[in-house]
């Protein structure tokens, strides 16, 4: 599978031919088998990519297309892909399918859902695979909009509210970005006026460095908020706990993916002396985000909002790692950008899936579900695990090479900073296990919870489906740290010569 | 010739064991789990017998000297240009005798839990948790890297956390579960620190390059050791921050509180888990860079001693205090690891100098055979009365003679009365901490008769002291007191070593440097605390063989320090403020507050704003002509006027 526009048009057909569905049925199968298809078809692309680079293709980006779109404005729909973004690209399809099968017992307005759902993967498999900066930010706001109507429509709790919170404060950050790409724009001067979007060409001009720093804050500021940069990142609290189980599998899961990769790939990327110039702040926002989010975590009542809280924090390792500015630091980044992901769909998974049958997230009113639901507090415990960040599961791989990574930069500031992160796995497990030993352990405390039914076959498929890619991630992770590996390379390569170039 | 697929087996065996039974076994065959992972296990533990055997007789030894022997080294993380984090099998006298201990005791556990947890419902789940254990346990010890002890250290943490909470459904076992784990996990925090110091400044995470490297004067040693902070050097840093992952491990001084609590889990794992394999992990890692430790940085050896003699003595107090058996087994377990610490911080390196690492490893070896057989023993008990304090126990001696002969030769192993195996390993431990430390070697005599004394204690309360009366009228005919057979097996098996263990010759096998030395004994050394043994033994037999007020009156007349003891002088009281009151209330509960209120109520003022200013200037918008008019010729009647006035 070498055409990358088939990624985009098989969840766009599959969104289509909901519409004609007749059933509710109809509607969850045609997702489901659309699903499956972009699982195999990213399968088959990362096979490809592992191919052509094990033939020794070292073009930086593999299986480029390029057409005009907009020709006076100089938008090109211009894709490819490297390591970094085959990560992605496998991630929002395990991910996705994985949210089409838990959300199989919703009611009401079934198919408005799917076709939401499948109109947000649309979203993030485009600015997974775009190099024209105008497409990814069109790609990118096609992943906003449809999250304002899941919540709003399908939510729990204060959805309105969250729903209007979550859309402003990523429109917020949109018009951030937006605002750094238009300055991008104007600032590459090709000669005669002209000027690009084109993300390779960028990557070769030298901005000005009085340009860059004046971009760069619009830039990863704008990215930031989508992946929870410290203090823009009250949106993920509320946003997720009033999401339905798929939305926040997909907002924690891929949506907050967005803004890493954005700012790895744009801010970090185009405005290498910039990140050099403003990484301290990066790191000390990073660090803060991790620290203070688990404590905030601690004391949390609300399964949901702890798990959204611990994604703050976990995605400030994230940050950290860009950041950290050394190459087995971003690698860390990316690699945890893919397992946060991957757990983090699962834990509200689990929570969806506990919700449903309980109907309460509140910590103290649940005890004791393992005993009667054996295998979703068995994926719980599973996730938590993985969250706390156990070997063998994929939190500690990314965890670990973020901390050796950072270790790497000697000065006193960057070891403190490593040190408190570090430092914040004890609390990761001071939560989770408080969480998990309350909730599914311990004596039952309701009655009514006798009588519960354990997993459905969709949702067990959906959970072994997540938890096969924590594993394969936890237990092997050389093969995900070698696709990676050679793009960190050529981001710090940027970064250093833009150093030297000085 | 070693073959390393077999080697690669022994590790191999439980975890696929673990898959079996986990993903078949809990549904398909419940019953046969138990039969499954034993069977596992013993071709395991046959298998590291014939490993040990080659190693140690055929294959492992070079010119006088044990060889360390890669088996098998895969890259797993290749993290930076010089450094991979890698997955391999080592082979030398220390993890050799590792996998032995650990294969053996698993299999006892394994056969004695046939009978234990017979009729439990998750039966299954059990043997699964087991078989996960007893894998990380393995892979731990054959670890080739500092990340691959680091990783199986964590699985090994896990599976420990599991097996404690295996009846998840009582409040107290996961809080206990939980306990462990977050303690273990906060000293772990300080062994991943020194990872990456060591790591940092030597380049490499292999053990016998790290080793190398920091032990031979070069540009490695010398920057490492250069490099100071808060008055220590890096190395000092990164060794003492490694060795706390290991106090962690091992409940030393302030890391203990999690073990008593561990005993919430099944007996025979306690018995596996935290008396014989895993709480001696952290002995072993100290075990595993001795030669950094000994060579290069004294300083942090001297930590290790202190820690070590610390920890022993205060765990002997609390343990002739305590009223529950398995707790008392419990301090008595730190109280021995202590032991191994101290024998490890006095130890030189190389020869006779290093009698300390030799008599450490003695003592390891030795004291996972006695120590199962006493959980075992007070399993069996326990089984028995259905309780686990000793008042309700009493004259067992004549209903369970079997347990009562195996518990009183396990006492006298680790009361170190010859010839038993206790008395060999403690003796060679004492006369090293005479030769390097005088202080270190009077606590350690004094904490050796506390031993004595507090076993014999326990010893007399369950099986001598007053008559057995039982609560439950099926003990009512008195002599069926007797366990199953799968559960007796095993205890005489133990029973058996715990004779004969001491007559291993340590000195010519497990050595720091790899090479034998002759030990000598001197029976002049041996008697003091053989004197003080039995004395403190008759103590024992005076104040506790019978009923009587004696030991009553002996904690009136120590009132303050015995009430202290008995309250493990408020360890779990000071941990609980400083987590619920500092960090939940000082900077958790803020946390949450500073987010609800500073920072997502800046972003609602921000909306609120929006919405007043919006609300302010709608009126503008109203679709009323007559308004429009009227802001019309008010408009023009103001521009008018400024005109005038700026014309003018």
């Amino acid at each position: 599978m070498t055409n990358l526009t088939i990624l985009i048009i098989v969840p766009l057909l599959t969104a289509i031919a909901v519409l004609f569905c007749r059933s509710s049925a109809q509607v969850k199968w045609t997702s489901f088998i659309g699903s499956i298809i972009q699982l195999g078809l990213a399968s088959s692309l990362m096979y490809a990519y592992i191919s052509e680079r094990a033939m020794g293709n070292t073009a930086q980006m593999l299986f480029q297309q390029r057409y005009s779109w907009y020709s006076a404005l100089n938008i090109e729909y211009y894709i490819g892909v490297d390591g970094i973004s085959i990560a992605m690209i496998m991630l929002t399809a395990f991910v996705v399918s994985a949210g089409i099968l838990i959300s199989w017992s919703i009611q009401t307005q079934v198919k408005e859902f799917f076709f939401l759902l499948l109109l947000l993967s649309v979203g993030a498999y485009g600015f997974f695979i775009s190099l024209d900066l105008f497409t990814m930010f069109f790609f990118l706001e096609v992943a906003v909009i449809p999250k304002y109507l899941l919540i709003g429509i399908w939510g729990s709790g204060k959805k309105e509210y969250s729903a209007m919170k979550l859309a402003l404060m990523l429109m917020g950050g949109s018009v951030f970005v937006l605002i750094g790409l238009l300055a991008t724009y104007f600032s590459t001067d090709l000669g005669n006026g002209i000027h690009t979007w084109d993300l390779m060409k960028i990557s070769q001009i030298h901005i000005p460095l009085q340009t860059q720093l004046f971009i760069f804050p619009f830039l990863f500021v704008g990215f930031g908020v989508f992946t929870a940069l410290f203090p823009f990142h009250t949106w993920v609290p509320d946003g997720h706990s009033s999401a339905p189980t798929a939305a926040s599998m997909f907002l924690a899961g891929i949506s907050m993916k967005l803004g890493g990769y954005g700012a790895l790939r744009v801010a970090m990327y185009l405005m290498p002396e910039a990140a050099e110039q403003y990484s301290w702040i990066i790191v000390l926002l990073a660090t803060i985000a991790i620290i203070y989010g688990s404590f905030a975590t601690l004391m949390q009542k609300d399964l949901k909002y702890m798990n959204a809280y611990s994604s703050v924090s976990h995605c400030g390792f994230i940050l950290l790692g860009i950041g950290m500015l050394t190459k087995t630091a971003i690698v860390g980044a990316v690699m945890q950008m893919v397992s946060h992901g991957v757990m983090t769909a699962l834990f509200f998974g689990a929570i969806g899936m506990i919700y449903e049958r309980t109907h309460t997230r509140q910590i103290s009113e649940l005890g004791g579900l393992l005993k009667t639901l054996p295998f979703i507090g068995t994926v719980y415990v599973i996730t938590g695990l993985c969250s706390l960040g156990l070997p063998g599961l994929s939190g500690f791989v990314a965890e670990m090479t973020v901390f050796v990574g950072s270790w790497q930069r000697p000065d006193a500031f960057h070891r403190i900073a490593t040190i408190l992160a570090a430092a914040s796995i004890v609390v990761t497990a001071v939560y989770i296990l408080r969480a998990a030993g309350k909730s599914v352990m311990g004596p039952i405390v309701n009655e009514h919870f006798l009588h519960l039914k354990d997993a459905s076959w969709n949702e067990k498929v959906a959970s072994v489906l997540l938890i096969a890619a924590i594993l394969a991630i936890g237990i092997a992770p050389f093969w995900l740290y070698n696709l990676i590996a050679p793009d960190a390379q050529i981001i710090m390569e940027n970064i250093a010569r833009a150093g030297l170039g000085r | 010739m070693l073959n390393s697929n077999c080697i690669a087996l022994i590790p191999l065996l439980p975890i696929i064991s673990f898959l079996i039974i986990g993903l078949a076994g809990r549904r398909y065959f419940p019953k046969f789990s138990g039969i499954l992972g034993t069977l596992s296990l013993l071709t395991a533990f046959i298998l590291s017998a014939i490993v040990a055997f080659q190693y140690f007789f055929e294959v492992g030894k070079v010119d006088g000297v044990y060889q360390k022997i890669v088996a098998m080294k895969y890259v797993w993380l290749h993290l930076l240009p010089n450094v991979s984090i890698d997955m391999g099998i080592l082979l030398d006298p220390i993890s050799v005798m590792m996998i032995v201990i650990v294969t053996f005791i698993s299999l006892m556990v394994h056969i004695y839990s046939i009978g234990y947890m017979h009729g439990e419902p998750r039966y299954a789940t059990y043997y699964a948790f087991l078989s996960l254990f007893t894998f990380s346990m393995l892979g731990l010890v054959l670890s080739t890297n500092i990340f691959q002890i680091y990783i199986f250290w964590e699985l090994v943490g896990v599976s420990s956390f599991l097996l404690i909470g295996f009846y998840y459904e009582k409040p107290s076992a996961v809080a206990a579960s939980k306990k462990a784990f977050i303690v273990t996990r906060f000293a772990d925090l300080g062994f991943l620190i020194g990872i990456l110091v060591l790591s940092y400044y030597s380049e490499t995470l292999d053990f016998q390059t790290l080793i190398a490297r920091l032990t031979t004067e070069g540009p490695y040693l010398s920057s490492i050791a250069g490099a100071s902070f808060i008055g220590a050097s890096a190395l000092t840093w990164g060794l003492v921050l490694v060795f706390a992952g290991g106090a962690g491990k091992s409940a030393m001084f302030p890391f203990h509180i999690w073990l008593p609590d561990a005993m919430e889990g099944p007996t025979p794992v306690s018995a596996l888990i935290h008396a014989a394999t895993m709480v001696v992990a952290g002995v072993y890692l100290v075990a595993r860079l001795f030669p950094i430790f000994s060579h290069s940085c004294p300083q942090a050896l001297d930590v290790v001693a202190y820690i070590g003699i610390f920890s022993s003595l205060l765990a002997a107090v609390i343990a002739c205090t305590q009223t529950d058996i398995k707790r008392v087994l419990a301090y008595s377990t730190m109280s021995q690891i202590g032991f191994m610490m101290f024998a490890l911080g006095v130890s030189g390196y190389g020869g006779e100098e290093g009698l300390g690492f030799m008599a450490s490893m003695f003592h390891l070896f030795t004291h996972s055979i006695f120590k199962a057989l006493l959980f075992l023993g007070a399993g069996a008990v326990i089984h028995y009365v259905h309780s686990n304090e000793m008042k309700d126990m009493g004259g067992l001696r004549k209903l369970m003679p079997i347990t009562h002969i195996t518990f009183l030769l396990a006492c006298l192993a680790i009361a170190g009365i010859p010839p038993f195996a206790g008395f060999f390993s403690k003796e060679e431990i004492l006369l090293a901490c005479w030769n390097s430390n005088k202080i270190i070697f009077g606590a350690a005599v004094l904490t050796a008769g506390l031993t004595a004394f507090y076993m014999f204690r326990l010893y007399f309360s369950i099986f001598w002291s007053k008559e057995f009366k039982s609560h439950n009228n099926n003990h009512d005919d008195g002599h069926h007191g007797e366990a199953p057979a799968t559960m007796l097996l095993p205890l005489i098996i133990l029973a058996g070593l715990s004779v004969v263990a001491g007559f291993v010759p340590f000195s010519q096998l497990v050595t720091s440097d790899g090479a034998g030395f002759a030990t000598e004994f001197h029976i002049g050394f041996a008697l003091g605390p053989i004197l003080i043994a039995v004395s403190a033994i008759i103590l024992a037999w005076f104040m506790y063989s019978k009923e009587s007020l004696v030991p009553q009156k002996v904690a009136d007349s120590l009132k303050g320090f015995y009430t202290a003891a008995y309250r493990k002088f408020y360890f779990d009281e000071i941990y609980l403020f400083v987590t619920k009151k500092i960090v939940f209330n000082l900077i958790g509960r803020p946390a949450a507050w500073v987010d609800k209120n500073i920072f997502d109520g800046f972003m609602n003022l921000l909306a609120s704003v929006t919405v007043a200013l919006s609300e302010a200037i709608k009126s503008f918008q109203s679709g009323k002509t007559q308004e429009y008019a009227i802001y019309f010729f008010a408009g023009t009647l103001g521009f008018v006027l400024l005109f005038i006035y700026l014309w003018t």
